[in-house]
């Protein structure tokens, strides 16, 4: 084809469309530098950045313990992703190299669970966490256990290796290994893949965690990052710009960093791009 | 040039970065759950009542169908069972184009063995509710909803069925090989699984159930079997009927517009410019904002008064003075602003990888016809993109009915402008907001909270359910 001279207008409608999207962050960015008087300043500063970004920061992690919360969160979630792709293997490796009387019905209460979003049951689990004695002990188990297992897990590394050829497992068995050698020896080995795209949705869906931990009603130091940062909005008369776009930014540097960092494994690994 | 030897380094630190990474997540997780292993005593002793009240709890079910008045138990056995028969023979219908050796009245016995499943699935749930739909007392309207509890119920054992005739129909499977022997060492490897979705899934749907058949006794704090009145209640409730239509508006617009949106962005990102990469990942990013910064961040933007960005522009250009958040046409468009920003990524991100894995030898050989790139895009690109669409439709959707309340709770905290009769409802108060609302406030009835749990439960639900018909539909006939 003779399509080889460069083609500026694709690249000016990219670089439109990343400045419409980049635009709010960057504005974000911006009010993030300002203190309380220049935030309400008219007409709005816009640039240059001004010089209050340390305070702000300083005055987020001093007086509103963002490095517990953000230590807290990053550990839970941690904990939910490893807890979680575990057990999600461990699953997937008896539905697919086991054959067992009641697979089918136990697949079909672990589909089942695809209609039960935690959201809407979010009044008795707060109650079942209550009766377990969670909340003031271990907040940190409160927060994780209801989300330690999951349909959508399940299905990804089931899927998965069930697209790996049956070969594989019976030269494994000829060399004499048992299911859990093979898992970790061969099975895991070839789901790095998988394991990051997983890893990614849970950590990102266990970074923006806020309704959960209000219904537990935890006390402000065992709280996770995302109800830091709305309580920044509450926490004097007048809203002070500044400080929350300074709590927002500093909020979202961790899960962009994650996932820009497995940003490729995320695409490769989900079985919607090659189910072909 | 790539070297053996610099192929083999890399191999070799990938290895080495593997293993960091499986002994760090082994450590970690050792030490956690070591630093809360006090905390699992709890939970030892309530799996341990549980196992041990479930004999009780089989004989108070038993006890159940002796006492239980014998006419409406039969007719909800008889209703469960005309449903399964007619879906049964209906899906066996459906069934009957494949070829496959079969016995002579199938279709018979396998429409008996619906109504078998569909009178026995119905009781699943007609026994918390005690088979009251069924009453005499039973107001039409309850008795109809009881219908419908019925055939939803019946499905539980309906759906398997079903999945057992298609596997019967599809006679060229053949039995994958390789399995391990071993007979109580799969139910290990699931138990983990099994546990924690009983106990924190299963459970507390049935708790969410069973509490919306309950309504308190004023002024008491007692609570009394109330059969379908709460799902009645919130029926003829004015407030109830705004938030479910504002929640329709948003979810509506939100998906159209973000899935659009998307697809633009990614046909654009897909194509083969200097710099790709680095395009896609400046188009993605916002998937890892959460909705609460999002919101915290259209509230910088959309505040009203002189010092908010967009008044403060609209200001200075036209004279105008929008008030964005307080309006009752525009609040809600504030939200859909939002939310569509924070899909944006997620949606571009997944049709690029759709795009990506659109053959390329399909376009050219419709481009030598002579098609257009219009008629190319709408023939190939588009149909082709389906089960990407409707991942994401499906997602989307979840997204604007549960994961909104984070962007509705930082930038409308009371619900949007009040409208309505006596200003109860909120131009935003959308389902699940008024539901944690009513969670919070300790004074709400909880019967009536769980009864829009369950019924926002239903709406989602219908959409997984058609996602997975249509997964199944695909996988079927490809084969």
């Amino acid at each position: 084809m003779a399509r080889r001279r460069p083609r500026y207008g694709v690249h000016l409608g990219l670089i439109l469309a990343c400045l419409v999207l980049a635009a709010p962050a960057l504005y974000a960015l911006q009010v993030a530098t300002l203190t309380l008087e220049e935030a309400f300043a008219v007409p709005p500063k816009l640039f240059p950045p001004s010089t209050d970004l340390g305070n702000n920061v300083h005055s987020l992690f001093e007086g509103q313990h963002f490095g517990r919360l953000i230590g807290n969160t990053f550990t839970v979630a941690l904990a939910v992703v490893i807890g979680k792709t575990l057990f999600s293997m461990l699953a997937g490796l008896a539905f697919v190299y086991f054959s067992f009387p009641g697979k089918w019905a136990l697949f079909f209460i672990v589909l089942l669970t695809l209609l039960m979003p935690t959201e809407l049951i979010l009044v008795p689990l707060s109650g079942l966490i209550a009766e377990l004695q969670w909340v003031k002990e271990y907040p940190q188990l409160a927060l994780t256990m209801p989300f330690m297992a999951s349909a959508v897990g399940v299905f990804l590394f089931r899927q998965h290796f069930s697209n790996i050829p049956r070969e594989m497992v019976e030269a494994a068995q000829l060399d004499g290994a048992g299911p859990l050698v093979f898992l970790f020896a061969v099975l895991l080995p070839m789901s790095w893949n998988v394991i990051g795209a997983h890893a990614i949705i849970q950590f990102i869906s266990m970074w923006h965690q806020y309704a959960w931990p209000i219904f537990l009603q935890l006390s402000p130091r065992d709280q996770l990052i995302q109800v830091g940062v709305r309580n920044s909005v509450i926490s004097g008369t007048q809203t002070d710009f500044g400080l929350l776009m300074a709590a927002g930014v500093v909020a979202s540097i961790p899960p962009l960093v994650f996932f820009l960092l497995l940003q490729r494994q995320f695409v490769s690994g989900f079985a919607l791009t090659r189910d072909k | 040039m790539v070297s053996v030897d610099s192929l083999a380094r890399s191999y070799r630190s990938r290895k080495l970065l593997e293993r960091l990474l499986l002994v760090g997540a082994t450590a970690f997780l050792l030490i956690f759950v070591a630093a809360q292993r006090g905390g699992f005593r709890s939970l030892w002793r309530l799996l341990r009542d549980a196992v041990l009240s479930l004999p009780a709890f089989v004989q108070d079910t038993a006890t159940y169908f002796m006492e239980a008045p014998t006419e409406q138990i039969a007719l909800s056995l008889g209703v469960g069972a005309a449903f399964g028969l007619l879906a049964t023979l209906l899906y066996a219908r459906r069934l009957s184009a494949t070829p496959a050796p079969r016995p002579a009245h199938w279709k018979w016995i396998a429409a008996g063995a619906g109504a078998l499943a569909g009178g026995l699935g119905g009781q699943i749930l007609m026994v918390p509710t005690r088979h009251c739909t069924y009453a005499p007392a039973a107001s039409s309207a309850e008795f109809r909803l009881g219908l419908f509890v019925t055939a939803l119920s019946a499905l539980l054992l309906l759906v398997p069925l079903w999945t057992l005739l298609r596997q019967a129909a599809q006679q060229t499977r053949e039995r994958p090989t390789g399995m391990f022997k071993g007979r109580a060492l799969p139910y290990l490897l699931l138990s983990p699984t099994m546990l924690f979705l009983a106990l924190f899934l299963y459970y507390p749907t049935v708790q969410v159930m069973l509490v919306s058949l309950k309504q308190r006794i004023f002024p008491l704090p007692q609570e009394r079997f109330a059969c379908m009145q709460n799902y009645l209640s919130l029926a003829e409730d004015t407030v109830y009927r705004n938030s479910f239509s504002a929640t329709l508006y948003i979810t509506v617009f939100v998906v159209l517009i973000s899935l659009s949106v998307a697809l633009g962005m990614a046909v654009l990102a897909a194509q083969k410019v200097r710099g790709a990469a680095v395009y896609r990942t400046l188009l993605v990013w916002p998937y890892a904002i959460s909705p609460v910064v999002t919101g915290v961040i259209f509230l910088s933007i959309f505040r009203e008064g002189g010092t908010g960005i967009l008044n403060w522009a609209l200001d200075g250009l036209f004279g105008l003075e929008v008030r964005w958040l307080t309006d009752r046409q525009l609040a809600p468009w504030v939200i859909i602003a939002s939310a569509v920003w924070n899909l944006l990524g997620f949606n571009i991100l997944f049709y690029i990888a759709g795009l990506q894995n659109i053959p390329t030898d399909l376009l050219e050989a419709a481009s030598l016809d002579g098609a257009g790139r219009f008629r190319r895009f709408w023939r190939i690109t588009f149909p082709l993109l389906a089960p990407y669409t409707l991942f994401l439709l499906i997602t989307n959707v979840t997204y604007s009915f549960y994961g909104i309340y984070g962007v509705v709770d930082t930038l409308t905290p009371e619900g949007g402008p009040r409208f309505g009769p006596g200003g109860e409802s909120g131009a935003t108060n959308v389902l699940i907001f008024k539901l944690y609302r009513d969670a919070f406030n300790t004074g709400a009835p909880a019967g009536l909270g769980a009864a829009q749990a369950v019924m926002l439960f239903l709406m989602v639900a219908a959409l997984v359910v058609v996602q997975f018909g249509y997964l199944d539909r695909r996988v079927t006939y490809e084969g």
